[in-house]
């Protein structure tokens, strides 16, 4: 390639860039190769592992993270392409486990979760999806999940947890309005 | 499983990209919401010497409404299509397709002009463009040509643009307020592409006979198909059920697709009869809901 000073193309010389984004509210700036995918660059520069890559072409889902609080699969895009958004993963949440957010709990409380591969993805989705406030069936969150696989639970645990975040959520936090999560399960 | 290495260029403006396309033709590739080509990149089945990345060009976001034709920029992410009230008032079928689109993740990055580029036969953008009559803008060193959808899809995964033009909008006729419109699909798992799907929207008289049909079916052939037949047999006949049953089953006649890993030609056959049938019956509830509720 011929690219000069003089050319338009100059400006897109060179393997790297450098981008500024943030990630779970910090700003970031790193030096990144051009070809580098969203998903590789938050595990292998910023070490957040809990972007799980399962197939690398858009199929599982686990790699899904919030680009300005909607869901996106990071193995499909590359990392410039986040130069100034906004970036969230499960670590935004809770690292204290005797303080965990309402999510997180709630899918503890309903073994939303067996080998834990894809639950990043899920608490994320959930977070996104629980931010109306509305209670929803079964058959709604089954839809809204249907983009992340889950190959260990049969989803009906996730379910669950996603309803039970949706009460906690409601109830203003963790703990909070415990007569109602009774209430659902029919006590 | 990872990107091959590649110039990556994100211009700012349509004439730059085209620019670079012009240059560098068949050896670059364009990428909108990479929801189909960064898989390919990362499998490695792409393998472009020049990548240009149309995202940052905010005139490929618009979607502006002018008279009684509704125009949605290239770039406009598929997921605004769903919430966009302007796009439900004018053209409601977009918003019954548009939700079969892969999964919420893929609609968010993915674009319109995304979709209808990769050509996909199987694909709702496509199938919806063809049923609505739209014409496709595309852009190159020379200026603008619109290309109706019906000439848009030439083949598998072929569309008719040059190598150095760019799709840069799409334009759909405003629907007419007595037409009603449906969107049906058969797919293994929910998200994943139709094993065949059919767009219908149908004006129905006072007399209960069609006066308009259209019907465009999706995953039968190797492009989106224009269900000719069926809408030539119903319109001026009565709009009941036996006569949408009977006439849906001529498209049979037009399922290319043969046996494959989803299903086989004969239950394609079957399948794009029986979508096409439940697409013009629902079309014609939504006419006559959409004719009580006004």
């Amino acid at each position: 390639m011929t690219t000069t000073e003089n050319s338009p193309e100059a400006r897109y010389a060179g393997d790297t860039r450098t981008v500024t984004l943030r990630v779970n509210g910090q700003e970031v700036t790193r030096e990144v190769p051009t070809r580098t995918t969203l998903a590789d660059f938050l595990r292998d520069d910023l070490d957040l592992v809990s972007v799980h890559l399962g197939c690398e072409h858009g199929v599982c889902g686990c790699c899904t993270v919030l680009l300005d609080g909607g869901s996106v699969r990071s193995c499909l895009m590359l990392a410039v392409q986040a130069q100034g958004h906004e970036i969230e993963t499960v670590e935004s949440l809770s690292a204290d486990q005797n303080n965990l957010h309402p999510i997180q709990e709630a899918f503890a409380e309903e073994q939303g979760l067996q080998c834990g591969f894809c639950t990043p993805a899920m608490v994320l989705r959930t977070k996104e999806i629980l931010a109306d406030g509305q209670e929803r069936t079964d058959d709604e969150v089954r839809h809204e999940i249907s983009g992340i696989l889950c190959r260990c639970t049969g989803y009906q645990n996730i379910i669950n947890a996603v309803q039970n975040a949706g009460r906690k959520l409601r109830c203003g936090g963790a703990g909070g309005c415990g007569s109602a999560h009774d209430e659902a399960k029919g006590a | 499983m990872k990107p091959p290495k590649f110039m990556y260029c994100d211009p700012d403006t349509v004439e730059d990209a085209i620019a670079l396309k012009s240059r560098y033709g068949h050896d670059s590739l364009v990428l909108a919401g990479g929801q189909s080509l960064m898989p390919m990149l990362n499998m490695r089945l792409a393998n472009p010497d020049v990548l240009i990345d149309i995202n940052g060009i905010s005139d490929l976001k618009r979607i502006t409404r002018t008279g009684e034709v509704l125009e949605i920029g290239a770039g406009v992410r598929q997921s605004e299509l769903e919430t966009d009230a302007a796009v439900a008032d004018a053209v409601p079928l977009l918003g019954k397709v548009v939700p079969y689109i892969g999964h919420i993740e893929n609609r968010h990055r993915g674009t319109v002009g995304g979709s209808l580029a990769h050509a996909d036969a199987a694909a709702e953008l496509p199938c919806a463009a063809i049923t609505l009559d739209a014409t496709v803008v595309v852009q190159g060193p020379s200026g603008r040509r619109e290309i109706a959808a019906r000439d848009f899809f030439e083949g598998f995964m072929t569309n008719a643009c040059a190598p150095d033009e760019l799709v840069v909008a799409v334009r759909f006729p405003v629907a007419s307020a007595a037409s009603g419109s449906a969107f049906v699909e058969v797919a293994r798992r929910e998200g994943d592409f139709a094993l065949a799907a059919a767009a219908a929207v149908a004006e129905v008289g006072t007399d209960g006979r069609f006066t308009a049909l259209s019907i465009g079916v999706a995953g039968i052939a190797a492009t989106p198909v224009r269900a000719t037949v069926v809408e030539e047999a119903l319109v001026g006949q009565a709009a009941t059920a036996e006569n949408i049953a009977a006439a849906a089953k001529r498209i049979a006649d037009r399922v290319t697709a043969g046996d494959d890993l989803h299903a086989t030609g004969t239950y394609r056959k079957h399948l794009a009869a029986t979508v096409v049938k439940r697409a013009v019956v629902a079309a014609v509830a939504d006419a006559q809901n959409r004719s009580n509720g006004s």
